[in-house]
């Protein structure tokens, strides 16, 4: 689980089904965590792809993406959770 | 989104609100929008519908599209939607926003459709400060039709309608809209952001969120201008394009705020509540309590089969339309069937001026008098142009000293007197109309003075002249009685 | 009711309001203006929105925006300025929005004058704008159904969602005649189809666009049951003494006002006349005109216009009787005189003789 490691600020999601490759976000993004993947969507895209560490939650990509959805980003909600607290989140993401 | 992640992380920017979940109106794609990838329409919209979630206006917003690239606004925003004709959007918004105040309407249109072809709705609408919010997309090029010139196109920019580059002496220079709205007194808002790199993105974002507060907070009207990237007719990739937009365009179109009233600007007053249904009749003066009863009472018998066919003519400010005017309403005063009918237009104006009247106790077939029965000329090419009309057994009574010779018609009787010189002895030679009124009157005996007096009451409504007419048309009744010795 | 002596440009604002009229978009233009004037006047005093637009093309959008977001509205013009809202009414007929649209027609083509004319009856009767669509026509010929055909043009238009045109000419606009006004207005209601910037109409669309083509033509063809519903059920004519009439004279507006005077004075003379006065000129009373070519003779049109209603009347007879035309334009009206005197002429001629030829009547 991600908050067990150093956890980045942000997260970012790409809805390949809606991502049309445009390279927009690959280009707005400050630390340079995106990239256009090798494959191609059912559409024929290189869609958008999170280089997996390193987002910062800045949204930069997001306001730079023409698509509505085809990003979403995420920002951690608080970093100095305790253990305990973690422990709490693990059992209740469990019981979803 | 993973479980995983809702323990941790929360969406900071995702998908708007505003837009539908699905776009169910499109054919097919329903997921994606129809814009080109990296068209600066999508981030345009983005904005647009942020800031409609951001103001918790989704309820209260109409959306007005235009035709262009940006015609189906309809399929992604989750709000009212009109659709309008090219150029038109600004005028549509202008009748939604003017009968539904309390509503949020906002006007997105591309530049064809704004600084072309609806180059004067958008002007006016400006000029009225109309309480609306305007995104204007600027992408120097028709995009939607194959990439036309556009009239923000750059000078020197190939497009499928300057193949040699806009030429500004053939096609003159690209039309700042900006600039030439914020000449005028009413806007609260104008600006002109970018889309050309993150800074400009982010300072575009806010500043359509601010032009949506803005009518919010009822302040008037607001315009955004975006230099936005169009990759397929700029013949580059999405990321060329921005730059272009950034290093090219805003050359000519500099970004910035051209107008600021925010703060000095009053919100606008709510419209007053509307007055209550059962008193309409009464506002339009139509009620049936408010108007008079008529004197028919007074209608004489011997006029039973009545059917007056007058003519009125001389020049405007002769009194012409209203002699006929007053007799038509006293006819109707005395329950008789009536028509007036002038000539109009420039006529009113200057030059000659005429009337037809009809007074009858049956139903009046045509308002047309082309044979009167009465002519009353009040001067000479009055008289010559309709003296032949007359038909035998009738009358003319003519504004003049002595009757032209050549005028005389078989079996039509004249009265000629100076009718305007002795109304100028009276008091006033404007009353001249009322004493060629008193002499018709006395000629034909259809009304009666309780008619007369009932008509003048409701036609002229300044006092001084009542005393003056009344005395007018008895001089003109005795000039007709003397006329018969 | 009492009556009150107005102009029938006036009559029609005071009729729209009190049918529940709100919204005013206008641009001045004569014969025409005066409904303006009194819309100034009166509809914000009836809590509506006047505006004078910037042109007649935005005049029509406004009154497009106004119908779209659910409020009953009218514009007002003559024949320039209508043909400036032409494409402004081809959306709305394509948006299947109401409105109400005056027509105080004048002298054109062009410029022309601002005489009475009656030249716009193509423009206005059979679509002026791009696009399959009819507007429902209405043409009054008095101060009286000024009000009345105004009142019912609202009707009409709310029930077919469709523009209604009032088509009347300077004449009838501009003269003063009695007339009486319903005493109770009707109540503003906002249809369901509207989009008034509330949660409940945020699914509502109004638009015509329809780029998929079977969805295009699904569309046309409910526009098109919609006009033959009219056609069924809306038209309406006036007939006076066709009841033994050999010779019917037919002609609208100011003009069935004049015929009614010339038959009136050709009855006297013996001759066997009657007029047949189209109310509505869409849907036409092509019904009316089938059933007096069984007894009529010869049908005579008389127009303010270059044969443009003739068209109309020799597609309803569809050849079943011969149709003699007469007509004045430029602002010339034909006179009682002129029509009295070529209606006696064609008496003197002998008539065709009348064979009741039903097959082809019942054929049109």
């Amino acid at each position: 689980m991600a908050y067990v490691e150093k956890q980045d600020r942000g997260q970012l999601r790409v809805d390949v089904e809606e991502c049309k490759g445009c390279g927009l976000c690959v280009e707005a993004c400050p630390p340079k965590v995106i990239a256009l993947g090798e494959r191609l969507n059912h559409y024929g895209y290189r869609t958008a792809a999170y280089k997996g560490t390193g987002c910062t939650g800045c949204g930069i990509c997001f306001m730079a993406c023409p698509e509505p959805g085809a990003i979403t980003v995420m920002r951690i909600v608080n970093r100095a959770r305790s253990v305990e607290q973690c422990m709490v989140g693990a059992s209740e993401c469990a019981s979803n | 989104m993973s479980s995983e992640m809702i323990a941790e992380y929360e969406v900071s920017h995702g998908k708007a609100k505003a837009f539908y979940e699905r776009y169910e109106r499109k054919d097919e794609l329903q997921h994606q929008t129809h814009f080109c990838p990296g068209c600066g329409h999508g981030q345009t919209h983005k904005m647009l519908a942020k800031a409609i979630d951001e103001l918790g206006i989704q309820n209260r917003t109409i959306l007005v599209g235009p035709v262009g690239c940006g015609v189906f606004t309809y399929y992604y925003y989750d709000v009212g939607n009109i659709s309008a004709a090219h150029g038109r959007a600004t005028a549509v918004a202008t009748g939604v926003k003017r009968s539904r105040p309390e509503s949020i309407v906002i006007d997105y249109q591309g530049d064809g459709d704004l600084a072309a072809i609806g180059s004067a709705e958008i002007l006016h609408a400006a000029n009225r400060g109309e309480h609306i919010t305007v995104i204007f997309v600027n992408n120097a090029i028709y995009s939607m039709t194959g990439g036309q010139l556009a009239p923000t196109t750059l000078l020197g920019q190939k497009t499928a309608t300057s193949p040699e580059g806009r030429n500004a002496a053939n096609e003159g220079y690209p039309l700042h809209v900006c600039e030439l709205l914020a000449t005028l007194e009413a806007p609260v808002y104008i600006e002109r952001v970018g889309l050309g790199d993150n800074k400009q993105i982010m300072q575009a974002a806010r500043a359509i969120k601010r032009a949506v507060e803005n009518q919010v907070r009822g302040l008037g009207f607001s315009l955004i201008e975006v230099l936005s990237p169009c990759p397929t007719l700029f013949k580059m990739t999405p990321v060329e394009a921005q730059r272009w937009v950034r290093d090219v365009m805003e050359k000519t179109f500099p970004l910035g705020v051209f107008r600021d009233r925010t703060k000095e600007a009053q919100p606008r007053a709510l419209p007053e509540a509307a007055p209550a249904l059962d008193r309409i009749p009464q506002i339009l003066g139509v009620a049936n309590e408010d108007l008079p009863e008529g004197n028919p009472a007074v209608h004489d018998e011997t006029a039973a089969d009545l059917d007056l066919a007058v003519r009125v003519a001389g020049f405007g400010g002769q009194g012409v339309l209203l002699l006929g005017e007053v007799l038509a309403e006293a006819g109707l005063d005395a329950g008789l069937e009536v028509s007036w009918l002038p000539s109009y237009g420039p006529e009113m104006r200057s030059g000659t001026s005429n009337c037809h009247v009809r007074l009858a106790t049956r139903v009046i077939d045509s308002p047309m008098v082309t044979n009167p029965d009465v002519l009353v000329a009040m001067n000479e090419p009055a008289l010559r142009k309709f003296v032949k009309s007359v038909h035998a057994g009738g009358w003319i009574l003519y504004n003049g000293e002595e009757f032209p010779a050549d005028c005389e018609q078989p079996g039509v009787q004249v009265l000629a007197c100076p009718f305007t010189e002795i109304a100028d002895a009276l008091g006033n030679a404007r009353a001249g109309n009322m004493l060629m009124l008193g002499a018709l009157l006395e000629m034909t005996g259809v009304l009666r003075d309780v008619n007369i007096d009932a008509a003048l009451k409701r036609l002229v409504k300044n006092p001084r002249w009542t005393e003056l007419n009344r005395r007018a048309i008895e001089r003109g009744r005795e000039l007709m009685r003397e006329s018969r010795l | 009711m009492r009556k009150q002596l107005m102009k029938g440009n006036e009559a029609i604002v005071r009729s729209a309001i009190l049918a529940g009229c709100r919204a005013f978009y206008g641009y001045p233009i004569t014969p025409a203006s005066e409904i303006a004037e009194a819309a100034a006047l009166y509809m914000p005093r009836a809590g509506g929105v006047f505006l004078q637009a910037e042109s007649e093309v935005a005049a029509i959008n406004m009154i497009y925006g106004a119908a779209g977001a659910g409020v009953r509205s009218m514009t007002a013009s003559s024949g320039p300025g209508i043909s400036l809202m032409q494409e402004g009414i081809s959306y709305m007929a394509g948006a299947e929005l109401p409105c109400v649209i005056a027509d105080i027609t004048r002298g054109g083509p062009g410029l022309g004058n601002i005489a009475a004319e009656q030249g716009d009856y193509h423009q206005v009767v059979k679509g002026g704008g791009h696009g399959n669509y009819r507007t429902i026509v209405l043409a009054p010929h008095s101060v009286q159904e000024m009000a009345d055909l105004t009142a019912l043009a609202f009707e009409l238009a709310d029930r077919y969602r469709n523009p209604v045109f009032v088509l009347a000419d300077g004449f009838i606009g501009q003269m003063m005649e009695p007339v009486e006004f319903s005493q109770t207005a009707v109540e503003p209601r906002t249809p369901d189809y509207a989009v008034t910037g509330t949660k409940e109409t945020r699914g509502n669309l109004i638009g015509s666009l329809h780029l998929d083509i079977d969805e295009m033509e699904a569309h046309q063809g409910r526009m098109e049951a919609k006009y033959r519903h009219a056609e069924e059920h809306e038209t309406r004519a006036e007939e006076w003494r066709t009841a033994d009439a050999e010779i019917v004279l037919t002609g609208y507006g100011i003009m069935g006002r004049i015929l009614k005077a010339v038959a009136a004075e050709a009855r006297a003379d013996g001759l066997k006349i009657g007029v047949l006065r189209p109310i509505t000129l869409f849907p036409f009373p092509k019904l009316h005109f089938q059933r007096l070519a069984k007894s009529a003779r010869v049908f005579v049109v008389v127009e303010m216009s270059n044969g443009q209603m003739l068209e109309d009347v020799r597609l309803a007879l569809n050849g079943a009787r011969p149709v003699e035309f007469l007509s004045r334009v430029g602002g010339n009206v034909p006179s009682h005189g002129e029509v009295l005197e070529f209606v006696r002429k064609l008496a003197r001629q002998s008539l065709p003789a009348l064979h009741l030829e039903e097959e082809c009547v019942a054929n049109v």
